[in-house]
């Protein structure tokens, strides 16, 4: 990466970082998963969990994006999985094990089947 | 969950959201623009206004005003200044720092930066326990990336700005915390405060001014350039804007963290977003500030929380450690325990911090123990304020505050203890006492074959009665007895 | 604003920016109390970590106590010194101190001499409300230093001492909360550590917790053991501190006592050190001359600037930090050293005594002679050129012990040979003594005229580097002087820097000299009780015929007889001695 010489620079950068990105306007058959993956989630197993989705996305041959990202701070649910289906508001699982990860992929992601144990999005954001 | 959105995420805006090793989602969510604003767009003067109208306070306990402190520091005539970032989170319980360095570390670099500007600093250094590995590594691939993309480094974004940041790594000394002992720290001398003045922001790192924030502190200051110091005021109360994390933890059902708006009540971050207490117990109380704080009553569930009403309370805010308690809780032992954390940490440099909260906690024990008087409580308290008020530093000020508050709050679980010798909460085990009912008792013998030190006696179908000088009161008999005729008192 | 209006105690006082509540209040005779506090007016030396919280003050409008010691005045503050906020808070401090402190005061070494002691007593302890637990270590011998530190009230002054103005970094605190105290690193023993022996830590404990190693004992055994013949030194200093140990003033010079006081202790020869300070200059002073000589006439090998090498600490010092400049100092032993040598062969020649029977005593002011008698190279077949160390302090207790009367004691003179002095050895007691007194002889010898002066007021003085230079009829000799070990240090990166100019320079470890030694009576932080002892120490050099160390007739005599001339094969042998690489 060459360094970023100007505020505009930064700013250019941004938007086209901002479309690769699929914020709240998800690509179009792009299945966006996040696993937490502070402290929190990796001693509660979110190291595994990342793992077996990575493997069974592949093996289901399901067109995901699998990325780690910070504590949603819901620690007494972790390991905590984030998905965000094409055109879906993103929805956050908890207690995720391997067993609810297959179920989050078969039941959810292809299915798409509501399932239990979904953790509402208590907070706002400060774009809200 | 009756309200879901009670929250506000600020510090914690990214943290969840971006994948933390990628500077490029940072990025894409206004990262580093709050610092390229400032560089191009703002005066230094200019923004640490922006910083002061925004009414930020230090998010690690002391509520100090930031941008008066970077005010302070900037007016400051020196060769050399530095920005220190206080990532030496020591509060059991409390983990907010870290969450925001694992999980949003880049903000805390651009709020250092910006501080650099602010004060006239081209070194920032982090201070941060080495028991987080996770944070330091991400800390680490954060500042290569930011240099990588002249973020941090010389000439940063063209406009002749010089901000680097090192890592320093700290043992997990409470008291390191602690601005003075920090520093001490860093320079290689023994973690223990000095007496202030002189404040770091006058002569800190290698006697340089040093202008000491908490990360929690940095990661809302991207915000208030991006968002404005008006967008940020507008919430929180008259004196402490915006919002703080707390670490919700104890008898709470959704243990973690959450970030509320200054003046959340109590009750409201406990049973709305906490989701009340585990197995429907009832609440007892509510323990604020890591091991300084004071634990407050049901009374003050409905206290809206911000800096001043907790003091008020008799608590604080501290980094945000929140414990809550139910029925089950003896508010002996909590004070106890709390004490127990601040011997341990205590530097040992001063007096009545070294050796008056050896004190206090032994006559806790004392008292746990059941061998406490009326008069152990009127010594707990005069040695308690005198701890508060000849102390050298923080810690040892607000040492004996959990002692306090418990007296304050629920002197009567005191009394009990002392005076009939129970323990209400019958978490102290030398005060709790186990009794055959002779009427219930078949004498089927089954306690008698179960007690450990045999303290048990009696004759096959006739009652048995428990020696009470032998009983070590492990409760074997009480599990044991089909009958229910075994009390426990 | 350069003055601060303030009220202390319902006085208002004006006084300068930046004093502190306790220094303003002594200006107006209002005396806070102080435990940890300690300062050593010109010196530069001064521990006020804040820690003992004794000196705390009410000041209006403020959360909590102020401690006075650490807290600057500021415009408009009104002090309450005594209030019963305050009164209550100290007393408790106190109480906690004492309730992790041993309660033996009735044997403690520092008994009567205690500063903790004395503030309880000050305070009006008379019960401790907060009794418990108190911290338990291991005591640690040394060849000098006991350490008890039970007593150990983290006040601070020895890791000062040791760290800030000796450099050399054993001492410091360890461990946390209440097992927190002073300790040599990973709590290794002293005689582990690179701990020099100076004895400042011992001269500014304030209770029993740092003490110097009891001595007294082998001496009244040797006393009393008609086998042997004990004789006995004494070294300059301790003339000039004895007194106060008997309630006499600072300053006031006991020798004619002393000697007498020995007498009566039964040692069967009373000398002094002087005459052995003497023949350290005839040593030390030929061999400043001999380089000097290689010098001027172009041997770029000479190692310039020669060291002087009287003092064990010091010796010890540059053994442990910095051995490779082993070579630089005068190879000369100590005073105390060379008087063992001559006495034990010389002298025990002369009685006609076996080295075996004939033990040698000295008094010292120092606590780093008890372990530089034991080194071994001072020892002859496992025999030791000095057999014991005692204090300036040891002294006073034996003296008590023997039923002397001192302040009544006649003035009676020391015996010879080994007794005769000139002024010149006298000034060893003091910083820039040693350099003075070489000066004197070797300006004679190299330019063989008369010294038109004999005070050298350019070499005297407090301050911890002080420079000169004598005209040497001609020859400008560029001198220098550092007492305390941190400004010695700074004195040898220059060297190892090839910064220094210097042709000779005058190391002693403890601060103000030997009047300053760690065996000297407790000062417990008057500086102004160094300053006199350092007077009296010249009023004994002016007081002297002889001043100059070769004009000293027993010495002249005891070249003639015995060693032959300064430098010579014997004298080597007996009166110079080799350095050690202490790093590994």
């Amino acid at each position: 990466m060459s360094k970023v010489k100007s505020f505009t620079d930064l700013k250019n950068l941004k938007s086209e970082y901002h479309k690769k990105q699929i914020f709240g306007t998800p690509a179009e058959s792009l299945v966006q998963i996040k696993v937490g993956m502070a402290t929190c989630g990796i001693a509660s197993g979110a190291k595994e969990i990342k793992k077996f989705l990575i493997e069974e996305c592949e093996h289901q041959a399901i067109d995901a994006e699998i990325k780690q990202t910070g504590c949603l701070g819901y620690c007494y649910a972790e390991p905590m999985v984030e998905v965000q289906l094409p055109d879906s508001e993103p929805v956050v699982f908890g207690y995720v094990d391997k067993k609810r990860a297959k179920s989050i992929i078969e039941n959810y992601i292809i299915q798409g089947e509501e399932i239990e144990g979904e953790i509402p999005i208590s907070f706002k954001t400060i774009n809200d | 969950m009756t309200d879901t959105k009670k929250q506000i995420r600020i510090a914690l805006r990214n943290c969840g959201l971006i994948d933390p090793e990628q500077i490029e989602d940072y990025i894409a969510q206004d990262g580093y623009f709050a610092l390229g604003k400032c560089l191009t767009e703002y005066t230094q003067d200019q923004t640490i206004a922006e910083i002061k109208e925004s009414g930020l306070r230090g998010r690690g306990g002391g509520g100090f005003p930031t941008g008066l402190k970077w005010e302070i520091t900037k007016n400051v005539e020196a060769d050399q200044k530095f920005v220190v970032c206080n990532a030496d989170e020591g509060d059991p319980g409390a983990f907010m720092d870290r969450s925001i360095l694992e999980g949003d570390p880049h903000s805390v670099l651009e709020a250092m930066a910006i501080c650099g500007y602010c004060i006239g600093a081209d070194k920032g250094l982090i201070y941060i326990r080495a028991e987080y590995p996770l944070a330091i590594e991400r800390l680490k691939i954060a500042i290569k990336q930011a240099r990588e993309f002249g973020l941090l480094g010389n000439d940063i974004l063209g406009t002749g700005f010089n901000f680097d940041i090192e890592l320093r790594y700290g043992a997990g000394a409470f008291v390191c915390g602690e601005e003075t002992a920090l520093i001490h720290s860093m320079e290689g001398l023994r973690g223990e405060p000095t007496f202030k003045p002189p404040f770091p922001s006058v002569s800190g790192y290698m006697g340089k001014p040093t202008n000491v924030n908490n990360v929690e502190t940095f990661a809302s200051v991207p915000v208030i350039i991006n968002k404005g110091a008006g967008w940020f005021n507008k919430i929180g109360t008259e004196k402490s804007k915006g919002t703080k994390v707390f670490a919700l933890a104890g008898k709470i059902n959704n243990v973690g963290l959450v970030e509320v708006p200054m003046g959340t009540t109590l009750r409201e971050v406990v049973y709305d977003i906490g989701g009340g207490i585990v197995n429907g117990k009832e609440f007892k109380s509510v323990q604020t500030g890591g091991p300084s704080g004071g634990c407050l009553t049901k009374d003050f569930l409905d206290t809206p929380i911000d800096y001043d009403n907790l003091v008020a309370a008799g608590s604080m805010m501290g980094s945000g450690g929140m414990i809550v308690m139910d029925e089950d809780d003896c508010m002996v032992s909590i004070a106890k325990f709390y004490l127990e954390f601040t011997l341990e940490e205590s530097c040992g440099k001063c007096t009545p911090c070294r050796i008056g909260n050896k004190r206090l906690h032994e006559i806790l024990e004392k008292i746990t123990e059941g061998n406490g008087t009326e008069e152990d409580i009127d010594r707990l308290k005069v040695l308690s304020n005198v701890i508060k008020d000849t102390s050298l530093c923080g810690l040892g000020q607000s040492s004996p505050n959990p002692v306090l508050s418990t007296i304050a709050n629920f002197e009567d679980e005191y009394l009990a203890h002392v005076k009939d010798g129970k323990c209400p909460a019958g978490q102290c085990k030398s005060l709790l006492r186990y009794d055959i009912i002779e009427d219930l008792c078949t004498g089927c013998t089954l306690c008698f074959r179960n007690c450990p030190v045999g303290a048990i006696t009696g004759e096959r179908r006739a009652p048995h009665f428990i020696d009470q000088s032998l009983c070590i009161k492990c409760g074997v008999c009480f599990e044991k007895c089909k009958f229910d005729a075994i009390t426990l008192t | 604003m350069d003055t601060i209006n303030l009220i202390i105690d319902n006085k208002p006082i004006v006084v300068k920016k930046g004093t502190t509540i306790l220094e303003a209040a002594s200006s107006i005779g209002v005396q806070v109390p102080t435990l940890c506090h300690m300062k050593l007016d010109d010196l530069n030396i001064e521990n006020k970590p804040g820690g003992c919280r004794v000196c705390v003050v009410e000041v209006e409008g403020r959360r909590n106590l102020a401690p006075a010691c650490c807290t600057d005045v500021h415009e408009g503050m009104v002090v309450n010194s005594h209030s019963i906020r305050a009164i209550n808070a100290r007393r408790t401090v106190m109480e906690l101190i004492l309730s992790d402190h041993p309660a033996d005061c009735l044997i403690c070494a520092k008994s009567g001499d205690c500063e903790l002691q004395d503030m309880a007593q000050q305070l009006g302890i008379r019960k401790i409300h907060y009794p418990g637990e108190q911290s338990h270590y291991r005591e640690d011998t040394s060849p000098a230093i006991i350490r008890e530190i039970d007593k150990c009230i983290m006040c601070r002054r020895c890791e000062m001492m040791c760290n800030e103005v000796q450099t050399v970094g054993v001492l410091s605190a360890i461990n946390r909360g209440f097992d927190s105290v002073v300790s040599p690193a990973f709590e290794m023993n002293l005689d582990h550590s690179e701990c020099t022996y100076c004895g400042q830590c011992v001269a500014v404990c304030p209770t029993g917790a740092l003490t110097e190693v009891d001595d007294t004992g082998k001496v009244i055994r040797a006393l009393s053991d008609p086998a042997k013949t004990v004789i006995v030194q004494t070294a300059p200093a301790v003339r000039a501190a004895l007194g106060e140990e008997f309630e006499m003033e600072p300053g006031t010079l006991v020798t004619g006592k002393l000697v007498s006081a020995l007498r009566r202790l039964r040692f069967d020869h009373v000398f002094d050190t002087d005459f052995a300070a003497d023949l350290t200059i005839m040593e030390e002073g030929t061999e400043l001359l001999n380089r000097l000589g290689k010098h001027l006439a172009g041997d770029k090998d000479v190692k310039l600037p020669i060291l002087t090498s009287c003092c064990p600490a010091w010796v010890k010092f540059f053994e442990h930090q910095f051995p490779e400049m082993k070579e630089i100092p005068s190879t000369a032993r100590s005073p105390q050293q060379m008087f063992g040598s001559i006495a034990k062969t010389y002298f025990a020649e002369k009685l006609g005594v076996e080295r075996e029977n004939l033990v040698v005593v000295s008094i010292m002011p120092c606590v780093a002679k008890k372990y530089e008698c034991g080194r071994d190279e001072f020892k002859v077949n496992g025999n030791p050129d000095v057999d014991h160390v005692i204090t300036t302090r040891e002294l006073a207790a034996l003296i008590k012990l023997s039923n002397i009367d001192f302040k009544t004691l006649p003035n009676e003179d020391f015996d010879n040979p080994l007794g005769e002095s000139t002024g010149a050895g006298v000034i060893f007691g003091t910083t820039g003594g040693v350099i003075e007194a070489a000066v004197r002889t070797a300006y004679e010898i190299h330019t063989k005229k008369e010294l038109p002066r004999l005070d050298f007021d350019e070499l005297r003085g407090m301050d911890g580097i002080r420079e000169a230079t004598i005209d040497f009829d001609g020859l400008p000799i560029k001198i220098g002087i550092a007492h305390g070990l941190g400004n010695a240090r700074k004195l040898l990166e220059d060297i190892q820097a090839g910064k220094s100019e210097f042709h000779a320079i005058e190391i002693m470890s403890c601060p103000g000299g030997c009047i300053g030694g760690g065996g000297q009576p407790y000062h417990h932080g008057n500086a102004e009780i160094l300053k006199k002892r350092q007077m009296a120490i010249y009023q004994e050099d002016k007081n002297k015929t002889l001043r100059k160390s070769h004009e000293n007739p027993h010495i002249i005599k005891l070249y003639e007889e015995f060693l032959g001339e300064p430098m010579s094969e014997k004298a080597h042998h007996l009166l110079h001695t080799e350095y050690f690489d202490r790093t590994e």
